[in-house]
């Protein structure tokens, strides 16, 4: 093994860039992921997560930059990268006309599985996603959920160290994202280290750590209790009041609010400085006579994170 | 550095893909009901032989019996049916206006006087020019028949005078390979090229397709399989597939149709391999320019079909091309490997007179594996 995994280090990229043509898909970005962690990719479609992680698991080389991805190089070793690794790309690609048993041995043979351990790790996978009573059925007509969990289990058939998932949840319903979180955790916790790529803010609660990337840029990076409180610069309230809806514009523009928006019946203020907010809402409200209503500080969400460095990185971009 | 390449994965490859077909009954269907109506279609109703030329006939002197025995001369060729007579120009008018005459014969009244005056009697041919090339070979044979019958007219006029037969050179042709001219020996082995070569690069093109389309090639090109295993295991099955197409071609065509085989079974199987070859690789090829299976199959039938069909030398002869469409039928794999089926069906040709021909398929199978290798892996970095 290389001396990389020996530190811990289970992926390292430092100024890696893809350019398809004219179009930069991803720009310069570095970070390092731990052995044994949830790693998140997080950024809306399009922000060059696919292909970061297409680079990462040997199938595109990159334009410019290095990494090591287990250890070995993403440039000169993609074929031993692809030997080490799981990947498990957003359509949850399987043969729809193969049975469950003909996919798992298939893949098993394409990632040289010793043959005497083929039933085994069929027995194995086929556990893991719970298709025991559907072993002879056609892939085809497994529904979402478990067709995800069986393509996660193809993709690790091999016993790999790191785990690239792409959008891993896209389409199926909240029970099997929750169920299927659960195995990611289980298997993190073996020592494997995770890759995963999501636009669900939510999801990315999960991760240890993670790097948040938009138009191909890195805009942030740290674990989620650091994204919240030293990366969002800003606070947000949260304003109860009935019809809160006729408020928004006349309330975004107040001096000390940065923005707002509706959160179900509620407005979330992303302010500059939640006392001085508090007291110019209170004059406001006071203005207009009302009475019933609340404000209080509330912790911001992964997603208000997301959103508020999102119009930063606009703000500061803006006519280029 | 690319590793040696894994004969086991090739075969994972290869048995994924026979499980493939054989789950859908449509593509195999495809693959040996195409070949068996093409051969029938090609083999029954592409007949270049031109005889029983309808003609009908208006015998204006029919009172003579001098223009009776001319006109049996017509009555007992195998190349003319004479399929009625007439005594006005409407209905010869009609005959080759609705098809059902070629050729319309007029002998005019004087016929008979004007033979026995010793000046020359006139006769009218009227033909359908619109199938122009069979036009022109039922007016040679019309010609034919009237020359022999003026030869016989001056030597039975030179024996009633006592002058004997006339001198002349007697030529006796020997037909060698074909002695029948049957148009179908020449045919049926352009048959078996056009049916190897669209059925393998129609059925590569469209399984590799089907992967991109679905998604599962992201999946592949994300394991340690490489290029050429992937390819080396798609061929397979293809190949299996396009051999016993082979056979059902000399099988069709020594029973049905009654070519004869003449050269030996290992050349040809040897030879139809290197045929294959190139022609699944450009099924892949097609494949990576396409990414639908539907673009993929047109492109597949546009560039093996049409090439096969009008520049291999299948049905037009090649030296009758102007000089630029001979240049293109090089390139057209299906010519080499046509020139090497109709030896070995009729002629019994061995390597000796075939080294050409297979160097040239060899050249194209190398290139296109080439090329198909290289053409995927630029389009999956």
């Amino acid at each position: 093994m290389s001396p990389d995994t020996n530190k811990g280090i289970a992926v390292k990229v430092k100024d890696l860039e893809k350019k398809f043509g004219d179009f930069t898909a991803v720009n310069h970005i570095n970070f390092e992921v731990k052995q044994g962690e949830i790693f998140g990719f997080l950024g809306p479609n399009g922000a060059g997560k696919s292909t970061t992680i297409r680079m990462l698991c040997g199938i595109y080389t990159p334009t410019s930059g290095s990494g090591t991805v287990a250890g070995y190089d993403i440039i000169k070793e993609q074929y031993k990268i692809k030997e080490h690794i799981g990947y498990m790309s957003q359509k949850f690609s399987l043969y729809d006309d193969l049975t469950v048993e003909e996919n798992i041995d298939f893949y098993s043979r394409i990632y040289n599985v010793p043959k005497n351990e083929m039933a085994q790790r069929r027995e194995e996978t086929i556990k893991l996603a719970e298709l025991e009573d559907f072993r002879r059925a056609l892939t085809g007509t497994l529904s979402g959920g478990w067709k995800q969990r069986l393509a996660l289990g193809c993709a690790i058939i091999h016993h790999p160290s790191i785990i690239f998932l792409d959008e891993p949840t896209s389409g199926v319903d909240p029970i099997t994202r929750a169920n299927f979180w659960s195995i990611i955790k289980q298997m993190a916790s073996q020592g494997k280290t995770i890759f995963v790529t999501t636009h669900y803010m939510d999801e990315a609660e999960n991760c240890n750590r993670m790097v948040m990337i938009y138009h191909g840029t890195m805009i942030a990076m740290g674990s989620p209790e650091e994204m919240k409180t030293e990366i969002m610069k800003n606070e947000i309230l949260e304003i109860i009041v009935p019809g809160a809806e006729h408020y928004l514009d006349e309330i975004s523009q107040l001096s000390p609010i940065k923005e707002t928006a509706l959160f179900g019946v509620n407005i979330h203020a992303v302010v500059y400085e939640a006392n001085k907010a508090s007291e110019a809402l209170k004059d406001f409200f006071a203005k207009k006579g009302i009475t019933g209503y609340s404000v209080n500080k509330i912790k911001a969400s992964l997603e208000d994170v997301f959103v508020s460095l999102i119009e930063n990185y606009d703000a500061e971009h803006k006519g280029k | 550095m690319m590793p040696a390449m894994n004969i086991k994965r090739i075969m994972a490859i290869a048995n994924k893909e026979f499980i493939q077909i054989k789950r859908d009954p449509r593509s195999l269907g495809l693959a040996i009901v195409i070949p068996i109506v093409l051969l029938l279609i090609f083999g029954y109703g592409l007949s270049l032989d031109i005889d029983k030329v309808r003609t009908v006939v208006w015998n204006q002197d029919g009172s003579s019996q001098v223009s009776r025995d001319f006109l049996l001369n017509f009555e007992n060729s195998k190349y003319f049916k004479i399929i009625g007579y007439t005594d006005n120009y409407r209905d010869i008018v009609r005959a080759l206006n609705n098809g059902s005459s070629m050729l319309a014969l007029v002998i005019p009244k004087d016929f008979s006087r004007y033979l026995r005056s010793g000046s020359k009697a006139p006769l009218q041919l009227l033909v359908d020019g619109s199938d122009s090339n069979t036009a022109t070979i039922a007016m040679g044979y019309v010609k034919t028949v009237v020359t022999q019958y003026n030869v016989n007219l001056f030597a039975s006029t030179l024996q009633q005078q006592g002058l004997g037969p006339p001198k002349k050179a007697d030529l006796r042709s020997r037909v060698w390979y074909n002695p029948g001219l049957n148009s179908r020996w020449f045919i049926v082995p352009g048959v078996i090229a056009m049916i190897i070569m669209i059925i393998a690069a129609l059925l590569t093109s469209i399984c590799v397709a089907r992967e991109w389309e679905r998604g599962t090639m992201e999946q592949l090109v994300s394991t340690p399989v490489k290029a050429p295993e992937l390819i080396i295991g798609k061929f397979i099955p293809y190949f299996v597939i396009g051999l016993i197409d082979l056979a059902i071609g000399v099988i069709m065509g020594r029973f049905l149709f009654g070519v004869p085989f003449e050269g030996s079974y290992l050349l040809l199987v040897i030879l139809s391999m290197l045929f294959l070859t190139g022609a699944l690789s450009q099924g892949i090829m097609i494949s990576s320019i396409a990414r639908t299976q539907l673009l993929a199959s047109q492109l597949a039938i546009l560039t093996t079909f049409i090439p096969t069909m009008l520049l291999s030398g299948f049905i037009y002869p090649i030296f009758n091309m102007p000089k630029a469409v001979q240049a293109a039928t090089y390139l057209v794999p299906a010519r080499y490997y046509l020139v090497i089926l109709r030896g070995l069906f009729l002629k019994g040709n061995g390597m000796d007179v075939m080294w050409d021909e297979a160097v040239f398929l060899i050249i194209f199978a190398v290139l296109m594996f080439g090329l198909a290798i290289r053409k995927f892996k630029k389009k999956v970095a």
